[in-house]
């Protein structure tokens, strides 16, 4: 099986804090890694590959220095590397990032037929969970989100169990087909010394938008439906405030408070 | 604190060491210590990582890096737990006999399980009667036809139990004294070798520590290593190799408590103020950090001279291991001082260093011992 | 099209690079350079710049023609035939943005047969339009015949906004249906309403982990679609007297086929929530005073779907085991909330959670130094106020 897995390179949002005196983000010293749910989608990659052969080819959609995330998955086992990086894509939407990267697989799949994509569940810093199931809508090919478990895997199909809300689901699935995974579907590996040396020389090929064949109407912020009107700070909570009154009055502002906090995402 | 220059496949070791370290490691020291059980979880991940394959050659399947490289993975595993970490360190003693003296077939035959971590290994030469007097061991090894034959007991060894392959030394000419040893690789499985109980040992815990107990054990005359009469030859060889990593696991513990006691030090507040502020504390951190960076320095020179392919690498050996375990200890008992009632409390991470910083003062050659190595290289100098 | 830096304006004050959440600005020469690898225009550093030397100019191709769009649209979802809550929630908010639209709601229903009993409860809630699709195939979600069926009813119908549920089937679903229809797609808003002036949708959620607050539109494509998390928005108010129109729709095996299949469904109750994962904890400490108390922790961190963890005071006593314990020689935790009854506060608990992003004490003594670092202190008995506010909570979230 040639597995694909998309990754992209994200702020570590554990380290991302508001300055408090500015009220804006601190972005000094926070250093990027691996969206964390797509360390998954690698790991689940690789054990495809080591469980019935074939090739784990890792891409990125981002600037220049996503390729020290391509040499991370390298070094834990996947086999190729692309950077599809251009001037072009800045700004692009889920729509926008979605279609280029859709254009991307297709380029691969002319080299090696694809039968499996894998993407983590969603990003840690845009939180959408839309590429993985745009991408298989642009592919036109069967999606299956939330996977947590991979439990058959044949010429034509693979039996999965899918993680909702109460449990979960057994689902049959014709290949090709992409998979976007959560975090309960396996544990992902340390590097290895042999995998690192391997990463440190590997050749990472390099995709511009031209050599997608990628139409200029779907790139970028033209090719963007949505776009950013601001962005502004949370509002501040108050320090240290000593709620008073009736313990309903109390318990009413702290159940708001609850609710606020629960749905601030 | 100070640059060593390392190059950039070393900084990629240390890191990768230092990440299974605080990731893998940390979390669950204090378990395998309380309990006192083998960490093969953990060595499954080190294995996985080609931990084991470091000082071991391509051609066996190992990355054919050296001491050095050895010595550095060994410090950041030791900062999260000594015991542990030994699991790594002491298969590489005893693999050393057959690195530096095997055969090329005892060396395609063993190395490589050795470099995929499927296979740990152990040295065996101290005795109930022969610890600091090796030269008195009283196993034997009676050539039989095309075996030897195995009698006697072992004492005190790492990764006893656990490892599948033993570098054994036992005498073969009693009439020879100090050349009537000899060393051989004996398998566990073995009929005839069995293993006393795990020793409940004071600190690293985690490590196994066995007797072994040869009774008439059949060994192929082929698992002889080099040639009847080298056996204290390749142990002492052995342990110039092996002594910067026991040096380095004294460091690990040396900079793991130095750590713990500087983070502890800015949280624990007393009159008014972190104790950090405190000159007398501070005294106290400086003087650690920089005992534990003058043993580094020590440790490294040697490692590096070592994999220089030096000849007379036995004094900077025994200094690097003398020093370093000293330190440790120094450390590690003001570690605990600067934590103050909690360092005395399991509870807290901190007693363990100290209890785990003891043995590296007493195995592969005493203190002493190193101290005696060191004069009388020292003397033979001078009288040259 | 795209950002520029006036180098003229610019004085190289540097306010702007704070102000980027991407990190794309840094000063060389005393000027402000654009990295536009790293630059996603979205145009925070235009605002912030005093001195009026950025232009981001975002004008696209000619705009469209939107006028035939009109509708608010609500994805009515429903599992074993009965609509779930978060639906109401949505029709909530929908009626209102359809009121600032001055259009209709409409609701949109998949199911089998026996999902046309929910059409009158959908009917309560204010839907004007009901766009029911009934047939055995659709009993259960599928991707693709779900997707198919909507992307049709869109083409059909031409709603302006669409709105879904952030549940794992409405996101699943709404990426794929956006997609197709080449719209814009804004997910988990916490946020939804209408510009006044150019009468647009606007949605806002969170980003960066919740750092930061992003406001998204979709100016030229449409409908324009938006999920919202359960519990974000209050369910609509039932009105038994509403009528809604039913407009029923038909589809034949083409549209109804699917490349996935399912095989079964499992149903698991997770009763442990990892402590260390949890977004919220309940925490205990001796001021909970025995081991049977803390059930009452456990019912609130239930109705929060939280965790429970406890001082070292408390699990030295035995009332929990050490899996729980949070502190210096716990565990250490970062959640959303961290609710401390009954727990003073010593250093060597705070160790453990002082981190967390909003922290609620409850506790009798006035002086006790949790207080110090909590955001919402709550000087008062535990044992009035916990259970008090589970069954406010339990009210709230309708469980």
């Amino acid at each position: 099986m040639n597995v694909v897995v998309c990754i992209k390179q994200v702020p570590n949002t554990t380290q991302v804090k508001i300055d408090p005196k500015t009220n804006t983000l601190i972005r000094e010293g926070v250093e990027s890694v691996i969206n964390p749910f797509d360390t998954y989608a690698i790991e689940e990659g690789v054990r495809i590959k080591e469980k019935t052969g074939g090739k784990v080819i890792v891409i990125t959609m981002g600037p220049p220095q996503a390729e020290v995330a391509l040499r991370e998955a390298i070094s834990v086992g996947c086999d190729e590397a692309i950077l599809i990086s251009d001037r072009k894509f800045a700004g692009s939407d889920t729509w926008a990032t979605s279609y280029t990267l859709s254009q991307a697989i297709k380029k691969v799949n002319k080299i090696n037929p694809v039968n499996i994509i894998l993407c983590g569940k969603q990003a840690s810093d845009g939180d959408t969970a839309q590429v993985g199931p745009g991408i298989a809508t642009f592919l036109n090919i069967p999606q299956i989100t939330y996977v947590r478990r991979i439990d058959k895997i044949e010429n034509d199909h693979l039996v999965v169990e899918r993680l909702v809300e109460d449990g979960y689901e057994i689902i049959n699935t014709a290949i090709p087909c992409l998979m976007t995974v959560v975090k309960e579907i396996n544990e992902p590996r340390l590097p290895s010394l042999k995998g690192k040396i391997k990463a440190k020389s590997a050749q990472i090929i390099h995709w511009t938008a031209a050599e997608l064949e990628c139409d200029p109407k779907n790139i970028g912020l033209e090719g963007s439906p949505t776009k950013v009107l601001k962005i502004f700070n949370p509002p501040i909570k108050s320090n240290g405030e000593i709620l008073k009154g009736e313990t309903g009055e109390i318990v009413d502002k702290l159940a708001g408070i609850l609710k606020q906090e629960i749905s601030g995402a | 604190m100070i640059d060593y220059l390392l190059n950039e496949e070393q900084i990629m070791l240390r890191d990768l060491a230092r990440q299974i370290a605080e990731e893998k490691i940390r979390p669950v020291a204090a378990e395998y210590d309380e309990k006192q059980q083998f960490p093969w979880p953990i060595v499954k991940v080190m294995a996985e990582s080609d931990l084991f394959g470091i000082w071991i050659p391509e051609q066996y399947g190992g990355l054919g890096k050296g001491v050095m490289e050895l010595c550095i993975c060994t410090e950041e595993l030791s900062k999260a737990c000594g015991g542990i970490s030994l699991s790594l360190a002491a298969t590489a003693l005893g693999s050393f006999p057959i690195l530096l003296f095997g055969s090329d077939e005892q060396k395609k035959k063993y190395l490589p399980d050795v470099a995929k971590g499927k296979k740990l290994v152990a040295f065996a030469l101290t005795e109930p009667e022969a610890g600091s007097d090796a030269g008195s061991i009283k196993t034997s090894a009676k050539k039989d036809g095309n075996y030897y034959v195995l009698n006697g007991t072992k004492q005190w060894i790492t990764n006893g139990g656990d490892a599948e392959i033993y570098s054994v030394v036992a005498i073969t000419d009693k009439s020879k004294g100090a050349r009537g040893a000899s060393a051989f690789i004996v398998e566990k499985g073995t009929p005839g070798f069995e293993f006393g109980k795990k020793e409940d040992k004071l600190g690293i815990r985690a490590s196994s520590t066995r007797e072994l107990i040869f009774t008439d054990c059949k060994i192929p005359k082929e698992n002889l290593i080099a040639k009847e009469g080298m056996g204290f030859i390749v142990a002492m060889k052995t342990f110039d190799s092996s002594r910067p990593g026991v040096a380095a696991q004294a460091l690990g513990i040396a900079q793991g408590a130095l750590d713990l006691a500087v983070k502890y030090s800015r949280q624990r507040k007393q009159f008014g103020h972190a104790i950090s502020s405190f000159q007398g504390i501070q005294f106290m951190l400086a003087d650690m950090a920089t005992q534990i960076e003058a043993a580094r320095a020590l440790v490294y020179s040697a490692a590096r001279m070592v994999d220089s392919g030096a000849k007379n690498i036995g004094t900077a050996s025994a200094m690097s291991k003398l020093f370093a375990s000293d330190v440790a200890m120094d450390v590690t008992v003001k570690a605990i001082q600067i934590y103050g009632g909690y360092g005395y409390m399991k509870d807290y991470p901190i007693e363990k260093y100290m209890r785990d910083a003891k043995i590296t003062q007493i195995y592969e050659g005493t203190n002493e011992i190193q101290r005696s190595v060191i004069a009388s290289n020292l003397i033979k100098e001078t009288l040259k | 099209m795209g950002i520029s830096i006036i180098n003229e304006k610019c004085v190289g004050c540097g306010l702007c690079i704070k102000a980027c959440p991407f990190g794309a600005i840094t000063l060389v020469n005393k000027k402000a350079i654009i990295d536009l690898h790293k630059c996603t225009l979205c145009g925070a550093c235009v605002s912030t710049c005093k001195f009026k030397a950025i232009i981001l100019d975002k004008t696209t191709t000619a705009k469209k023609d939107l006028s035939g769009y009109k509708d608010v649209w609500v994805f009515c979802e429903q599992k074993d035939g009965i609509v779930q809550s978060v639906s109401w929630e949505l029709l909530g908010k929908g009626k209102e943005l359809a009121g600032k639209l001055n259009s209709k709601l409409g609701a949109v229903v998949l199911g089998a047969d026996n999902i046309e009993k929910q059409t009158t409860e959908i009917e309560k809630r204010g839907a004007d339009l009901i766009y029911l699709v009934k047939n055995p195939k659709l009993a259960h979600y599928q991707d693709e015949p779900y997707a198919n069926i909507l992307i049709n009813l869109i083409e059909k119908y031409k709603p302006e906004v669409f709105l879904c549920g952030a549940t794992t089937l409405g996101r699943s679903l709404i990426s794929k249906v956006a997609i197709k229809l080449n719209t814009g797609l804004t997910a988990d808003c916490t946020g939804l309403d209408i510009d006044q002036k150019d009468k647009i949708l606007l949605q806002t959620r969170p980003a960066f982990g919740g750092n930061i607050m992003a406001t998204i539109i979709t100016p030229n494509h449409r409908p324009q679609m938006a999920t919202v998390r359960h519990k974000v928005m209050k369910e609509a108010e039932v009105h038994p007297g509403n009528k809604a129109k039913i407009i029923e729709e038909k589809y034949g095996e083409e549209i109804l086929k699917s490349r996935t299949t399912l095989v079964d469904i499992v149903k698991e109750i997770e009763e442990t929530i990892n402590l260390s994962e949890a977004d919220i904890i309940v925490s205990g400490g001796r001021g909970m005073k025995e081991a049977k108390n803390f059930e009452l922790l456990k019912e609130l961190a239930l109705v929060l779907g939280g965790a429970v963890g406890a001082s070292r005071s408390a699990i030295d006593a035995g009332w929990l085991p050490y899996s729980h314990q949070v502190g210096q020689t716990g565990k250490t935790v970062c959640p959303k909330v961290y609710i401390a009854c009954g727990i003073s506060g010593q250093i060597q608990h705070l160790i453990g959670m002082q981190s967390s992003k909003t922290i609620i004490a409850i506790n009798k003594d006035p002086d006790a130094p949790i207080f110090k670092v909590a955001n919402y202190g709550i000087v008062g008995d535990l044992f009035e106020v916990v259970p008090a506010l589970t069954k406010k909570l339990k009210q709230t979230f309708n469980k």
